[in-house]
């Protein structure tokens, strides 16, 4: 008996939605537009690359076509599946990561670009077996339901933290729009911030 | 997404012989491009990668800030002088975008950002601008974010940037760089209107880049604001916006800049409401008078006439504030 884990279901029904996607590229059911003429592709061996990344301060070395974004690295080659794909667009913040500290989309970062950056996922926030302090505020303020944009917003409130914004609710908001939550966990996850800003200005400074 | 072949040159040189071939896409921060080549809407067979070029950092000099092109865009938001010197600068770029993009993106690539057109940004339909002479659907369709200034039959696309807005208001110029030397172009220049040809977007030669951004310092740079409204109170395009700035002597406009954007093919100036401010009070009624002048020459589609009132309420809203500015 083959054991149906989660991540196996979805794998299959992803491939059934590539097949469809595969169906509609070729034509099927698409409404008609004049067609653009495409560039040439380029020799098969010009579109790969042999590429070296720092994640959570190990180097890891990969061979990627060179149109694999820092995600798709992350999940597909790393294994490192805590980084959630949501929009693929920039729009959502699921994908949110520290590149040198700094927040970014990794489904808007090519990989080949992220090469001798210091990237931090959620995989990496966690030192010695004990939870980042924001983590285990989202677990205390339950500022999540579904739980899958919670990776992002908890790297995205990392990054706020570390860049010294008054921890008000107005800011938090405005600062933390980058991430949307469909469950509308928001109420929460402003506490949960709140609370991290709290400890790191009664205690030690919040690490990385 | 199609397949391409990435180089990363050293020098403008490199990179604009790279940059002039066909299928080539320069890319810097990405945060504009990889939606675009991953939806089909840009086709590209090499990407060309700026980033290594010298093109960052920000220069404040007596005659006004130089910002390089690479500049990201959270980096000039942070800038104290610049905050202080053109407030309408910083307000503009961080009402652009999330923090996560503005780590990304470069003040040169949101220049040369697309337009937010719903048709644009689907590859199963027509555009002008995507694919030229295939139509503009936008026209008689879901229009309500499109144009009311600066259009054309063949494209009433916005230009969706906000920096670009303020920037135009303060009378910036653009360096743009090739492979023999350096010009100068006023950001006001730089994007074309629509006209029959939507898919040229700049006065940009191919393997031209831009090198820098030169904000002059005027009397009114100090005293100017952005003001940007839109359907979420943050993260969001704008569905009008002003920039906007004042030279005080008391209460009377010595002159003043306005810019709107969200409304128009290209960051739209407005020359005859600066010139109603001119030597007038500053004062509301006053404000108001002058706004009503942005809205000539306005040719609203079905779903977006109410930005000829959104885009005249948004000017006096940001003449205001920059007039209560200390």
């Amino acid at each position: 008996m083959p054991s149906w884990s989660r991540r196996v279901f979805l794998l299959s029904s992803a491939s059934a939605t590539f097949l469809l996607t595969a169906a509609k590229r070729l034509g099927f059911g698409q409404r008609s537009a004049a067609a653009q003429p495409s560039p040439a592709p380029p020799p098969p061996e010009a579109q790969t690359a042999e590429i070296a990344l720092t994640i959570n301060g190990q180097l890891q070395r990969l061979r990627i076509d060179l149109r694999t974004t820092l995600l798709d690295a992350l999940r597909n080659h790393l294994g490192l599946t805590g980084t959630k794909k949501g929009c693929d667009l920039g729009q959502c913040g699921a994908c949110t990561v520290l590149a040198d500290g700094r927040r970014i989309n990794a489904c808007l970062a090519l990989a080949v670009m992220q090469q001798g950056k210091d990237i931090t996922t959620i995989e990496g926030l966690a030192k010695d077996g004990e939870q980042h302090p924001v983590q285990a505020a989202f677990i205390e303020q339950d500022a999540f339901q579904c739980g899958y944009c919670t990776p992002g917003q908890i790297m995205s409130a990392v990054a706020f933290l570390s860049e010294g914004h008054e921890p008000t609710d107005a800011a938090i908001r405005e600062w933390m729009s980058g991430n949307l939550c469909r469950c509308g966990a928001y109420p929460n996850i402003v506490e949960a911030i709140k609370q991290a800003a709290h400890q790191s200005t009664n205690h030690a400074p919040l690490h990385l | 997404m199609l397949p391409f072949t990435y180089s990363r040159p050293r020098n403008i040189g490199e990179a604009a012989t790279a940059g002039a071939q066909p299928g080539t896409e320069f890319i810097a921060g990405g945060t504009d491009l990889l939606p675009l080549l991953k939806e089909g809407v840009r086709r590209a067979n090499r990407l060309v990668d700026i980033n290594d070029l010298p093109l960052g950092g920000i220069r404040h000099e007596a005659a006004g800030v130089r910002l390089g092109a690479l500049t990201r865009m959270s980096d000039a938001a942070d800038d104290e002088r610049l905050r202080r010197d053109y407030p309408a600068v910083v307000e503009a770029l961080l009402a652009g975008a999330s923090p996560q993009l503005r780590n990304l993106a470069t003040v040169g690539g949101n220049l040369l950002q697309h337009t937010r057109c719903l048709y644009f940004h689907d590859a199963a339909m027509p555009c002008n601008k995507r694919q030229p002479g295939s139509g503009c659907p936008a026209w008689d369709g879901q229009n309500r974010g499109n144009a009311i200034l600066g259009g054309s039959r063949a494209c009433i696309a916005t230009h969706a940037s906000d920096l670009a807005v303020a920037l135009v208001a303060l009378e910036a110029r653009v360096v743009l760089g090739a492979r023999h030397g350096e010009r100068e172009v006023p950001l006001a220049d730089f994007h074309r209107l629509p006209g029959d040809t939507p898919q040229i977007e700049t006065v940009l030669e191919p393997g031209e880049v831009i090198t820098a951004i030169f904000v002059p310092a005027a009397p009114y740079s100090r005293r100017s604001t952005y003001v940007k409204l839109r359907d979420r109170a943050s993260f969001e395009w704008a569905l009008t916006s002003a920039a906007a700035a004042l030279d005080l002597a008391g209460d009377t406009i010595r002159q003043a800049r306005v810019a709107v954007g969200g409304v128009a093919t290209k960051p739209w100036r407005l020359p005859k409401v600066e010139e109603a401010l001119a030597g007038a009070r500053a004062d509301r009624s006053i404000f108001h008078a002058a706004a009503e002048l942005a809205a000539q020459g306005a040719e609203p589609r079905q779903f977006n006439a109410f930005k000829v009132e959104l885009m005249k309420r948004a000017i006096v809203r940001a003449l205001a504030d920059a007039g209560s500015l200390a």
